[in-house]
């Protein structure tokens, strides 16, 4: 009876998300904490700023990963949170983080406040095969706000390393000014601003779905931004025809 | 690279709940979420029907068994009040689920001795694995209702398992049913570099942990 119950692949149960990760995880990377150095602080919108940080140790992460971040008062009181990696992997030992300054937050307001240049934060990571883009996929890419950041970590590594693949960005914002990473795009995004003409929507989606849209193989769709966002963004990749096994999504709570 | 043990204070940072005044509740690492409750399932959230749910438990049982909406809401009604804990580092205190226990499925399905891990799965085919006595004694629920209503599709609605004492992801939303195993075996999550365990109080978040 053992011998039924264990599957090569696992127990699957009968239905159709069951999405491996992309990659295998280092244990030990996930499970150190070592010092980073920030090197650059940098505004991209008015509440939105990215920090360039040197992590010594750092193993290397893809497109699409996060880190856990870790900042420690005087008398060893810590407050944690995870983000994205913005920057692409080029083997430098150097990262970039893309934050919102949310406000009241504890981290980020710290971050956006009162950190500089010199100053060191602790980090453990890359976290989490799930959202990773290995760059051999076609990837149809959906954000919005700052969820964007993991995304150009991918469009980024796109370019850098001379890519082939199919590759598209849809990002959403509420105005120009809002659009994170605005002078970077090329022909590879559609930006929708939001308060000029409104939600993301299925015509926006069309002509990368449907028979014409799809590149050969299929879009791999990895969609991240608010719940709100990646709820709505979601269900327009299912009606337009994206299975819901090709659809990955990061929900920043 | 320094030990988790050796903190290195971050110049100017004080934090603003400070250490001497934090609720006993929390766990290391964690943050009050307050009246929030952040969404962070990584599938597109199903459109199930309650009378398209059904909830199985088989595997190392005597009698497989399948219970539709009406079956289990024939079951003992039981409910967690307590705390809930996200990997992702926010907690919520006070939260009212209510449904059955998942003691009453297994009672009716009958454990065989051999079984010592479960596999939890979702109608959307997300996994996670557990050890048997994580889920049994009162410590695990099937649920339908979030304080005194139905229970949100995006937090799992119409059902889903409650396991409060581990980290959230162990909480399968949109449950389909339960395997008994001799073994364990990682799911979805703790495939993608998380813990097999995931308690909170030990601050068990990837492998390695």
């Amino acid at each position: 009876m053992t011998d039924t119950l264990r599957t090569p692949g696992g127990f699957v149960p009968p239905s159709r998300f069951a999405v491996p990760g992309r990659i295998a995880v280092s244990n030990r990377a996930a499970a150190t904490w070592q010092r980073a150095t920030v090197l650059e602080i940098r505004r991209e919108t008015p509440a939105v700023s990215t920090f360039r940080l040197k992590v010594p140790e750092w193993q290397g992460h893809l497109p699409g990963q996060h880190l856990m971040l870790r900042l420690t008062a005087e008398d060893g009181y810590v407050a944690q949170r995870h983000y994205s990696i913005a920057s692409a992997p080029d083997g430098s030992g150097e990262i970039e983080l893309t934050l919102d300054h949310v406000p009241g937050g504890e981290v980020s307001g710290h971050l956006h406040t009162v950190a500089r240049v010199g100053d060191t934060v602790e980090v453990r990571g890359p976290l989490s095969g799930f959202f990773a883009w290995p760059g051999d996929r076609p990837a149809l890419l959906l954000g919005a706000g700052s969820g964007v950041v993991p995304l150009m970590s991918m469009v980024r590594h796109h370019r850098a390393a001379g890519l082939d693949l199919p590759l598209r960005l849809v990002v959403s914002a509420r105005t120009r000014q809002d659009l994170i990473y605005a002078a970077e795009y090329a022909e590879e995004t559609t930006a929708v601003l939001t308060r000029a003409e409104g939600r993301l929507n299925a015509a926006h989606l069309a002509p990368f779905l449907g028979a014409e849209g799809q590149p050969e193989g299929g879009w791999e769709a990895y969609v991240c931004g608010s719940n709100g966002f990646a709820e709505h963004a979601s269900r327009l990749l299912v009606a337009g025809g994206q299975p819901v096994d090709r659809i990955r999504i990061e929900r920043f709570g | 690279m320094s030990p988790d043990t050796d903190f290195a204070p971050t110049r100017g940072f004080t934090g603003r709940a400070r250490a001497a005044d934090r609720d006993p509740r929390l766990p290391p690492g964690q943050y009050d979420a307050r009246d929030g409750w952040p969404v962070l399932s990584a599938e597109v959230t199903p459109e199930l029907a309650a009378a398209d749910w059904t909830f199985r438990v088989d595997g190392l049982v005597a009698s497989p068994r399948t219970w539709t909406w009406d079956e289990a809401h024939a079951l003992p009604a039981s409910e967690y009040r307590g705390d809930i804990h996200c990997v992702t580092s926010w907690s919520k205190f006070g939260v009212r689920f209510g449904g059955a226990s998942l003691d009453s499925f297994l009672a009716a399905a009958g454990p065989l001795p051999g079984a010592t891990h479960v596999v939890a799965y979702s109608h959307t085919g997300y996994t996670t694995n557990l050890p048997l006595a994580d889920v049994t004694g009162g410590k695990a629920w099937i649920v339908w209702e979030y304080e005194e209503g139905p229970l949100p599709a995006e937090h799992g609605g119409p059902a889903r398992l409650i396991v409060p004492h581990l980290y959230f992801w162990k909480s399968a939303k949109w449950v389909a049913g339960l395997r008994l195993l001799d073994h364990d075996e990682p799911g979805f999550w703790e495939q993608n570099g998380y813990h097999h365990r995931g308690d909170p109080w030990a601050e068990e978040r990837y492998s390695g942990d």
